[in-house]
């Protein structure tokens, strides 16, 4: 018989190889569905996982993607993964994503067509903050009343869609736009466009973000008490009420920095790469950020890696669209595939597998 | 504003139609709950229902055999979900989610050709004399069969969990898995039969959106629904009967706003398409501000019997 027995500490070889099981197990089935779709499988998965940075062809434009794509990813998933080490699970960053873009563009277009060099920066402030305060609406909710967050956070995705949808259509919508929903083009605006830094690459103020985000997150989770308390939290509760941490403070912490972590990427992506507020000017990146945090393991330095991994799923999905014909929804359905099989393989990391001794479970 | 446009007979009559599909993902998923599991995936296997049942109805006319499928199809996808938290010992938050990813990547895969198509629906069902009563009649008893179908399933359910020695033993899982293990029973053969029957009735509740409440197929369609059902679960603090009560009350909301919309009520219209989601909140924190009574006891831990 097969039976499971629990590692007495979780595998570090198996915590780094899990991911790259992963991602082979995703290639494999993705390339039997592809193949089940009447597409060539090798070619469908070298479509999307090589072409996008090595083919002569596509590499120049697809390369620079890479960062613009993996932004605010790296940034949402930063955030989350400081709450789902402490076992805070907020689902609801594409809300806090959604706000984000809203408040801030809201913030800057009341100053249109000022060309001052402050809109920018206070952009990027009533961005963060337009995040994190929808993001303490849980938090508030949960360490008031002790309302399940993930219910609370999900729940004000829909709303902040209704708002996304009023706003572009109402508020904030173009005065000559010729009636179209969607607000005036910041890229067409100098003093709140978020152009790239450096010709070529992609590299925009959110992709800064991102990296001092990690840099960051690193920092906060191996050296400073807070990130202790965070993981203290998580791994064990109990103790960490006895050892004085905390738990409204914790909830707090994590979801307000999720949140304006979330609403700085939205800022970012609206003022860029999406360029105006528009009923669907989202992505889905605070959901598609959630398997981001899970495939880099909730480390700083792992969500980097899976942060460019999904941002390449994404680029060269695109590709396999306009090459093969593959439907757009298999790349979601692929990206949906890689959280579960890295789930299904996480068994490795905690348990080992004992064949034919004892008596099984 | 023109606030007799709404006639109160249709008004009820539509609630019924519009709480259906939350009613059986709700119930479906208290049982999951009931058994000690925690599927945060309701949102995807209501999805792929809607699309499998949708599909399948215009293939072969038969709006039945699409509820059958859409049963099937959620049931079996559900399954993966049982195996990686029950076999594999996974996360169930994380892998909740992963399910409803997975769902709503799937959907919109097989919808892809079924856009913008109509289906048979399911015909009203000819009560006789009930049906032909003055008010009542066009209320309560003018509709298909899975309105009644939903409300026979929360007495089932309600039975089943009251009277029953099977229910028991649910029970028991859920409340203390590794004393229900002591005692004998298969405690993962429990829970995988439970999340099998929840995913069957999350699968019957999406097909219900897209053969009779809207009727057809467009991406992303449940929006919010399989979320809104485990709200319910809470608000209806574990218990069938509230269940019920829950789910006429947010289809009420849900018909209500639509009803104001169409009205062209004095509120602005992002505030009314908000409101299902913002009752639920609210009630959410009213639930939980009481202190959440009757959560089973293993609700979300792992079992592992070697532990």
């Amino acid at each position: 018989m097969i039976r499971l027995e629990k590692r007495p500490q979780p595998s570090r070889l198996w915590t780094a190889a899990a991911p790259l099981i992963a991602v082979i197990l995703t290639m494999i089935v993705g390339g039997i569905m592809f193949a089940v779709l009447g597409k060539p499988p090798l070619e469908a998965i070298r479509t999307i996982f090589w072409d996008p940075l090595f083919n002569p062809q596509f590499a120049s434009y697809s390369r620079p993607q890479l960062l613009v794509k993996a932004g605010p990813l790296i940034l949402i998933a930063i955030g989350l993964s400081l709450g789902f080490r402490a076992g805070i699970w907020n689902i609801g960053a594409e809300g806090q994503y959604i706000m984000g873009a809203v408040v801030g563009a809201g913030a800057g277009l009341a100053l249109y067509p000022s060309e001052s060099v402050l809109i920018f920066p206070l952009m990027v402030l009533a961005g963060a903050l337009g995040g994190w305060a929808w993001a303490m609406i849980p938090a508030i909710l949960k360490t008031r009343f002790g309302t399940n967050e993930i219910l609370v956070s999900l729940m004000l995705v829909y709303v902040a869609e209704s708002i996304l949808a009023s706003v572009s259509s109402g508020l904030l919508r173009n005065p000559e736009g010729m009636g179209f929903p969607g607000s005036r083009n910041f890229r067409q605006w100098d003093a709140a466009a978020n152009e790239e830094l450096i010709a070529g690459t992609g590299l925009h103020w959110g992709v800064v973000a991102a990296f001092i985000a990690v840099i960051l997150a690193y920092v906060l989770m191996a050296r400073h008490i807070q990130g202790f308390n965070i993981r203290l939290t998580g791994e064990a509760p109990r103790a960490a009420r006895f050892s004085g941490v905390n738990p409204t403070r914790i909830v707090v912490l994590c979801l307000g920095i999720a949140g304006a972590l979330a609403g700085l990427a939205g800022l970012f992506e609206v003022t860029g790469p999406a360029g105006q507020i528009s009923i669907d000017f989202n992505s889905g990146y605070g959901f598609t950020a959630i398997i981001v945090a899970f495939l880099g393991r909730l480390h700083p330095v792992g969500i980097l890696l899976a942060g460019l991994l999904m941002a390449l799923t994404y680029i060269g999905g695109e590709l396999a669209q306009l090459m093969l014909g593959v439907p757009g929804a298999s790349i979601q359905l692929f990206q949906g595939m890689l959280l579960f099989f890295l789930l299904g393989v996480d068994v490795f990391t905690n348990y080992r597998i004992r064949i034919g001794q004892g008596v099984a479970a | 504003m023109d606030l007799s446009s709404i006639s109160p007979i249709l008004l009820v009559a539509s609630i019924m139609v519009s709480a259906t599909p939350i009613l059986l993902a709700a119930i479906g998923e208290m049982v999951v709950e009931k058994s000690g599991v925690l599927n945060l995936g309701v949102e995807g296997m209501m999805i792929t229902g809607a699309v499998v049942g949708f599909a399948v109805a215009i293939n072969t006319g038969q709006p039945a055999l699409g509820f059958a499928a859409a049963a099937l199809a959620s049931a079996v996808l559900s399954l993966s979900f049982g195996f990686l938290t029950q076999v594999l010992l996974s996360n169930q938050v994380a892998t909740g989610l992963g399910l409803t990813l997975v769902g709503l990547g799937l959907s919109s895969l097989i919808g892809k050709p079924y856009e913008g198509m109509k289906t048979p629906t399911l015909p009203k069902l000819d009560l006789g004399p009930l049906s032909d009563l003055p008010v009542l009649g066009r209320m309560l008893f003018s509709h298909d069969i899975m309105v009644y179908l939903s409300l026979a399933l929360v007495a089932a359910v309600w039975a089943f969990l009251k009277y029953t020695r099977a229910g028991l033993i649910l029970r028991a899982v859920g409340e203390s898995h590794d004393a229900a293990h002591a005692l004998g029973y298969k405690v993962v053969r429990v829970r995988m039969a439970a999340i099998f029957f929840g995913g069957a009735c999350a699968g019957l509740g999406g097909a219900y959106l897209s053969l009779v409440r809207v009727p057809q197929w467009t991406e992303g369609m449940t929006a919010g629904a399989g979320w809104i059902a485990l709200a319910i679960v809470v608000f209806a603090s574990w218990r069938a009967e509230r269940v019920l009560i829950g789910a006429y009350l947010f289809g009420g909301v849900t018909v209500l706003q639509l009803n104001l919309q169409a009205a062209g009520a004095a509120v602005p219209v992002a505030l009314l398409s908000a409101s299902p989601y913002l009752m639920t909140i609210f009630v959410l924190v009213a639930i939980s501000a009481r202190g959440n009574h009757g959560a089973p006891a293993s609700l979300g831990h792992p079992f592992h019997a070697t532990q």
